[in-house]
């Protein structure tokens, strides 16, 4: 068998800043991961139908802006509602402390924020994959 | 809850597009019972056009596929769109970036994309590419755009499966042919020149005519050459109009049909076969060893490889 594991890393919403989201693509490729990069100003609906046709283990959201509370409350709902529940939400980016909680309490498995090492990152998506489909 | 391989074919018959992406992975990643699936599928497909676009990094083949996408919806036909980049070599990772090229219609109803790395490795992509285009052919795709960068061997492969074959370049290459691999010239049906409006334009026609000409089979037609400007749309109604045109052309189609089902059975079982040795070896550490033992020239690498092919010749009809 030859799995890789298929990554969506994008910017949801209005911020167009994605030197982090880009730096954290490359990073991923480098450990080994298949990402499918989107870039920037995607909305909820695009990111999981993205997520959705090409069978991501992993959704990745760069959020900057502060709206990642509905931001993600949107894409975990439509995750679930298209059959995707199996998919693991991480957020990276500028999020506050008291956030974090709220955001796994919703069905996000991690919130990264900045300075985070790209190994860490691997590490808690190779922890959470699957390893059949 | 992983569902089994029936269940998943029967809802993707049915049209759930859930069920079609599960099978698209399982059969990419060659989980077992992929081969009874395609099995299962197989009488289904067939009636998908496949075309191929293809062409130096930076050519515009993204904005020309989402184009030409657009044009078919538009027709009211269903479009699958497989957008190919290429692994690392070193980490096996890669960076998916077409699809985003394709926004405008990525989400519309009747389009599927599906990003595809290499892989690397043997008869790595191009297997599963046309596994994955009789996978979208069985949903009931009416057209198959297969986009890949035409500078590895394994992106070439994945163009000779389709039923036409587009090349792309743009002005400012250079001489516009040496940009273009060999071997990609040969398969080409239509020479797309994107970015026309760039200065040059006129020569890389001319530069593609006189390498037709010099082509010493003059009983068959040349491949038309088309400019475009993919950007504003400039130029795709007249190359879907040729393409289509040419995907009716029976006569090139038998021809290809033969060598393509000949390269895809071959394909599939230099695939499997490997595969199964490269499990044996590695087992028990024996790949490893072999490979301390050439660093310290103990032993020569062909002797290795006669050592382990040596026992399955004996098991060939015939040999």
């Amino acid at each position: 068998m030859e799995r890789k594991i298929r990554v969506l890393v994008t910017k949801i919403g209005l911020d167009g800043h994605d030197r982090g989201a880009k730096v954290i693509a490359y990073g991923l490729r480098d450990a080994g991961f298949e990402v499918i990069f989107l870039g920037v100003r995607q909305t909820p609906d695009q990111v999981v139908n993205t997520a959705i046709q090409e069978d991501v283990d992993v959704v990745g959201l760069s959020i900057l802006s502060g709206a990642h509370m509905p931001l993600a409350k949107r894409v975990l709902e439509k995750l679930k509602e298209k059959g995707g529940e199996d998919i693991i939400v991480l957020i990276g980016g500028l999020i506050p402390e008291e956030d974090k909680q709220p955001l796994k309490e919703m069905g996000v498995v991690e919130v990264f924020t900045s300075g985070t090492d790209i190994i860490r990152v691997a590490e808690v998506i190779n922890q959470h994959v699957k390893a059949e489909k | 809850m992983a569902s089994n391989w029936e269940t998943l074919i029967d809802e993707m018959k049915e049209g759930s597009i859930r069920a079609l992406t599960r099978l698209i992975t399982r059969v990419e990643n060659r989980e077992p019972g992929w081969m009874e699936a395609m099995k299962r599928i197989f009488p289904d497909t067939g009636k998908a056009q496949v075309i191929g676009i293809t062409g130096s990094p930076g050519t515009g083949k993204s904005t020309l596929t989402n184009r030409i996408t657009r044009v078919l919806v538009d027709k009211g036909f269903k479009v699958g769109i497989i957008a190919v980049d290429p692994s690392s070599p070193f980490s096996g990772g890669a960076i998916l970036g077409d699809r985003v090229r394709m926004m405008d219609v990525c989400d519309l109803e009747g389009v599927f994309v599906r990003s595809m790395a290499t892989r690397g490795a043997l008869g790595g992509l191009n297997q599963s590419a046309r596994d994955v285009v009789k996978l979208l052919d069985a949903f009931g795709k009416d057209y198959i755009l297969i986009e890949t960068v035409g500078v590895g061997q394994d992106e070439v492969e994945v163009v000779r499966t389709a039923d036409l074959v587009l090349v792309v370049c743009i002005p400012g290459q250079g001489d516009a042919v040496q940009a273009i691999k060999a071997g990609i010239m040969e398969i080409a049906d239509i020479f797309v020149v994107n970015k026309a409006d760039l200065e040059g334009a006129d020569q890389v026609v001319m530069d593609i005519k006189t390498m037709l000409d010099l082509d010493m089979d003059t009983s068959a037609a040349k491949p038309p050459i088309i400019q475009t400007i993919a950007i504003k749309g400039d130029g795709i109604q007249e190359l879907l109009e040729q393409a289509l045109v040419l995907l009716k052309t029976l006569e090139k189609r038998a021809l290809w049909q033969e060598v393509r089902v000949r390269e895809e059975l071959i394909g599939l079982v230099e695939k499997e076969i490997v595969g199964l040795i490269k499990k044996n070896w590695k087992k028990d550490g024996g790949l490893d060893k072999a490979v301390q033992q050439i660093i310290a020239r103990e032993i020569d690498p062909y002797t290795v490889v006669q050592e382990i092919i040596t026992p399955l010749v004996s098991f060939l009809p015939g040999e």
